[in-house]
């Protein structure tokens, strides 16, 4: 089973709800950190060693001695990552999604391959966690395809919990799609509910099963619970706000190491998520 | 010698347009005959990323050798660079008056991009 912990709006707990989550439970399973912008989780489940592998994608290369300027592969290109001037083909890498359609069309076999640094993957292992996470390489601007590397390393029967950049755009979309359940972070505050409505409209129309932790649950107004009775959403779990809680992550600790009542509540979580997820495939 | 000009119109009165990759439109002007063409550069101006680009190419492609227009960005000068295609930026009023100052002489050739890429 994958699921992925996310959220519309940034700082509403992803990462806290993630790693207690993955650390109470005792069977092996993956913790990936799709926040390949700003990765954080080996801040707090922290391997001995890491591995790290660099990773690329396809980019055009021009060569010029088989190059007649058709424009074909210019005129494919949606991304115009490429210009044809004269008989010269111009590229720019930094805009091509890797599509390999200019090979494809070129009739003179003129486009060979090229690579565009993505950043690194960085893996370890915890306890009964393997941690992997992406690092996108500073002035990379598209984040997905290192988030799909990051992803590669799931196999069809592991217990995987991804933590998912914020937002919902392309990369948060990404490191959802592939779950089977989305447990959506928030917090009963305007931004929160605002954010979290955006998200709930992403998921549906991905048709993934999902349900809500509210963190810092005693701050904020009730509308929050009022669109989660609306929508049918379940509240699996309200973290409260607190600053011991606060003051446990400022230190890269966990909540599940200091009282075994948070490990209960998190393996309890997780048995909810389970079931939601079960049922959620038995309705579809 | 033919002159591309980024505008908001499609005539010599019209306002010259900032932008260069997303102008409404690009007007080629031959100097010497005054005939001018006005391209339509919708598709350019909602082109999800590389407007630049596509803009610059079309200029090449009508043969002009010197751009007027407000900004232009990086990807935008490296294209017009590799076509020969003279730029100068920071134009404003009309493309008459815009054209006048190119004949009088009153004007200084970019050598680098004046406005950052944007995502």
């Amino acid at each position: 089973m994958i699921i992925s912990v996310a959220s519309g709006k940034g700082g509403t707990g992803k990462t806290t709800v993630s790693i207690n989550l993955a650390a109470s439970l005792k069977r092996p399973l993956k913790l990936l950190d799709c926040d390949v912008e700003e990765p954080n989780v080996h801040l707090f489940i922290k391997p001995g060693e890491l591995v790290s592998r660099t990773e690329s994608t396809f980019v055009p290369v021009i060569d010029e001695t088989r190059c007649n300027g058709c424009r074909k592969c210019a005129e494919l290109c949606e991304f115009n990552a490429l210009a044809v001037i004269g008989e010269k083909v111009l590229v720019f890498p930094e805009l091509c999604h890797s599509c390999e359609g200019c090979q494809m069309i070129c009739p003179e076999q003129a486009v060979k391959d090229g690579h565009r640094e993505l950043g690194t993957i960085e893996t370890g292992t915890w306890n009964h966690i393997t941690l992997s996470y992406g690092r996108l390489r500073v002035g990379e601007a598209m984040s997905p395809p290192l988030i799909s590397r990051v992803q590669s390393i799931i196999e069809p029967a592991d217990l995987v919990i991804i933590d998912a950049p914020p937002g919902t755009s392309c990369p948060a979309i990404k490191a959802m799609k592939v779950s089977d359940f989305v447990l959506l972070v928030t917090e009963p505050t305007p931004f929160g509910l605002h954010d979290l409505v955006l998200t709930v409209e992403a998921v549906k129309k991905l048709s993934i099963p999902c349900g809500l932790v509210i963190n810092r649950a005693d701050i904020g107004n009730e509308d929050v619970y009022r669109y989660a009775r609306k929508e049918g959403l379940p509240i699996l779990m309200e973290i409260p706000f607190s600053r011991t809680i606060a003051e446990i992550y400022s230190q890269g600790g966990l909540l599940v190491d200091q009282s075994p009542e948070w490990r209960i509540r998190f393996c309890r979580l997780f048995d909810s998520i389970a079931e939601t997820a079960v049922l959620g495939e038995v309705s579809q | 010698m033919k002159v591309a000009i980024s505008a908001k119109g499609t005539d010599l009165n019209s306002e010259v347009d900032p932008r260069f990759g997303r102008a409404a439109t690009i007007i080629i002007v031959d100097l010497d005959t005054m005939e001018f063409e006005a391209i339509d550069n919708s598709a350019n101006a909602n082109a999800f990323k590389g407007a630049g680009i596509q803009a610059a190419t079309m200029v090449h492609d009508h043969g002009a050798e010197i751009l007027l227009t407000g900004y232009c960005g990086p990807k935008a000068f490296q294209t017009l660079q590799a076509a020969g295609v003279k730029v100068v930026s920071d134009v404003d009023g009309s493309v008459n008056e815009a054209l006048e100052r190119l004949r009088s002489g009153e004007v200084e050739y970019l050598e680098n991009a004046n406005a950052d890429g944007h995502w």
